[in-house]
């Protein structure tokens, strides 16, 4: 089985975000980076399709600035077979672009599964892969949480609001990953010592020109502050009257 | 520290590794084992897993192949988040292992460098006796050349993973009334004493590992501080030991484990640096989270420069522990530098734990905040593997000697 993973190097969320001076992007100084979350899991669910199979090649592809091959190198320590570096100058916005060159560079590759995660928080789209399944022309299940694969067809699982969905897909076919698939594991020191002999090769995106762009960026605006309207039981009835009419949430 | 000189990529790789693993495994534990005494059986597992016990012995004995700047890096980390577990991967690399692999014959190495460098078994250093600590010289367990074997009479204190481990290099005078150059090391082997939790967790206990009579470990001790470490007296009651496990020649004992124990200073350095920092992180937040006045705490001088300080020696601190490793890893002459590095750093860490816990106030000296186990974990830095006093010795003869010279 050839597996295809598309990871995407995103800021660490805890940190205190700061909008840089074009007003269209974050100010990445001090910022902390490492490999998504879920895209993580989808790494993980690659290598232990790979492991269960005995055999097969997990590929690695990140989009973006020379930066990003250290998020592949991540995945290539966590046991990943090779990785694949789309250079961009920086990774843009718009989920089509990255689909589109996403798309360019997995369509040739004989791929039975192409797996993302199912979204990064930073951007908050949750849409390359289903774009990358549209331009490729195969099956796509997003919000993967549980996976099995047997005589050349997937089994996934989803999870719906107040029950659990089992669909059955043929390959190739693209799988966005949900919590749960699995616990991405660490990288090994044995690990961390081969990624370092392991082929990344590193070639232009093919972009083509946005469809959606940022026009800016803003901070949330500050929260109002709170009202203390008295004391003990005799505050309550303002404080249903406001909760009423000015909250309007009784 | 990120862009270190010290450092290259992998090194980073195995930095912010080993940071995750430490927060999200083994941080959530740290309280629990602290409070039980427990040896940590599955943590270490993971960390065998992850290849921690074996850092910077080569891939072919059973090692990662990483070196000292990652082995220090990872003893750092470990200790930010809890000293017992730094001191695991520290007491087995270097104590138990180094000795091994440095003074040992091909066959010994191949013999036992695989087992310990993939962590399959633990292994300890037994050096310190009752009446024999900083005084090293005055060991009094003895070796008698018997048929073939040595005959191990005596006792040894203080030896962490003495009951976990299987695998120990100790010292006995092989000739008695000539001092050091009496002292010669052995490769003692024994069963684990903690048999049923290595075999639930996979690992620590290996077949082929003779369980030497007359050799025994002791009651474990109630310790102030790194709880989780398994601290044991070691016993020889006519304990037989073959000529082949004799480490290096007779009377060589006292030369390879002042050289063990320079190495290991380094580590012991970045053990106590790592806890100075963790316990540092946790005062910065709690001070800018914790308000009185109707302002958070760090914006009072009384509170904010004291961590100013704390960040200032901390980072002193890491310029010597990674400089004394990097001359290590150089072959260059590093014993003074290694000397500093613990006596400051172990010093250091101990200041800084006092003044977390008075950051925190009364929640400091709860359980329910890491801080006051940090305290404690600091204290023993300034007592094992060489006093402060014992690092002053040394930093004065070799400065001494250099001012001769």
């Amino acid at each position: 089985m050839k597996i295809a993973v598309c990871v995407k190097r995103v800021p660490d969320m805890d940190a205190r975000f700061r909008i840089s001076a074009d007003g269209t992007s974050l100010d990445e100084a001090g910022l902390k980076f490492d490999i998504n979350e879920p895209d993580a899991w989808a790494v993980e669910a690659g290598l232990q399709l790979k492991e269960k199979a005995g055999q097969g090649e997990v590929v690695v592809l990140s989009l973006g600035p020379p930066a990003v091959q250290e998020t592949i190198r991540k995945a290539l320590s966590m046991g990943a077979d090779r990785g694949i570096h789309l250079a961009a100058d920086r990774i843009p916005f718009d989920g089509f672009s990255i689909a589109r060159a996403l798309a360019a560079e997995l369509k040739d590759g004989a791929y039975d599964l192409i797996l993302f995660g199912k979204m990064s928080p930073d951007s908050s789209n949750g849409i390359v892969g289903a774009i990358v399944a549209e331009l490729l022309d195969c099956a796509c299940v997003t919000a993967v949480s549980g996976l099995e694969m047997a005589d050349g067809k997937g089994t996934a699982k989803r999870e719906l609001e107040g029950a659990q969905e089992f669909v059955e897909f043929t390959l190739p076919a693209v799988l966005t990953v949900d919590e749960g698939l699995n616990t991405a594991r660490y990288p090994s020191l044995k690990g961390i010592m081969a990624a370092k002999k392991k082929p990344l090769e590193s070639r232009p995106a093919q972009l083509g020109e946005p469809m959606v762009t940022i026009e800016s960026l803003a901070m949330p605006p500050d929260r109002p502050p709170g009202k203390i309207v008295g004391e003990g039981a005799a505050a309550v009835p303002e404080l249903v009257r406001l909760l009423q009419n000015e909250a309007k949430v009784l | 520290m990120d862009d270190s000189l010290y450092f290259g990529e992998q090194h980073l790789a195995v930095r912010n590794m080993v940071r995750d693993f430490a927060r999200e495994e083994i941080a959530p534990t740290a309280a629990k084992y602290d409070e039980s005494g427990e040896f940590p059986w599955e943590n270490v597992r993971k960390m065998v897993d992850l290849g921690l016990l074996g850092i910077p012995w080569p891939e072919e004995l059973g090692g990662s192949g990483l070196d000292l700047l990652a082995y220090v890096s990872v003893i750092h980390e470990m200790a930010k988040v809890d000293a017992s577990h730094a001191i695991t991967i520290s007491a087995h690399t270097t104590l138990g292992t180094s000795p091994i692999f440095n003074f040992g014959t091909q066959a010994q190495r191949e013999r036992f460098v695989p087992l310990l460098a993939s962590g399959k078994v633990l292994a300890g250093f037994g050096l310190t006796e009752p009446s024999a600590g900083s005084d090293a010289g005055g060991t009094r367990t003895t070796a008698v050349k018997k048929d073939g074997r040595y005959v191990l009479n005596g006792s040894k204190v203080f030896i962490t993973h003495g009951g976990v481990g299987e695998v120990f290099v100790v010292t006995a005078v092989t000739t008695p009334g000539v001092g050091t150059k009496g002292i010669s090391s052995f490769i003692l082997t024994k069963e684990t004493a903690d048999r049923a939790k290595a075999d639930a967790a996979g690992f620590g206990h290996d077949d082929s590992l003779p369980n030497t009579p007359g050799f025994t470990s002791g009651k474990k001790e109630d310790k102030l501080g790194w709880r989780a470490s398994d601290t044991r007296s070691l016993n020889f009651e006519d304990a037989e030991v073959p000529e082949e496990n004799l480490l290096g020649e007779e009377g060589q004992g006292f030369l390879n484990f002042m050289q063990t124990l320079d190495a290991g200073r380094i580590g012991m350095a970045a053990l106590a640096l790592g806890i100075a920092e963790g316990a540092y992180e946790e005062a910065l937040r709690y001070a800018s989270e914790r308000r009185q006045f109707g302002q958070a705490i760090s914006n009072f001088q009384g509170v904010s420069f004291p961590l100013a300080d704390m960040a200032t020696e901390i980072e002193a601190g890491k310029h010597l522990v990674y400089h004394a490793a990097w001359l290590a890893e150089h072959k260059k002459p590093f014993t003074k530098q290694a000397a500093i590095a613990k006596l400051f750093c172990s010093e250091l860490a101990m200041r800084t734990t006092i003044k977390a816990v008075q950051i925190h106030g009364g929640y400091g000296y709860t359980k329910d905040y890491p801080v006051e186990r940090m305290m404690r974990d600091a204290k023993i830095c300034e007592i094992g593997e060489g006093t402060s006093e014992v690092q002053r010795m040394v930093i004065a003869r070799q400065i001494l000697r250099e001012m001769r010279d």
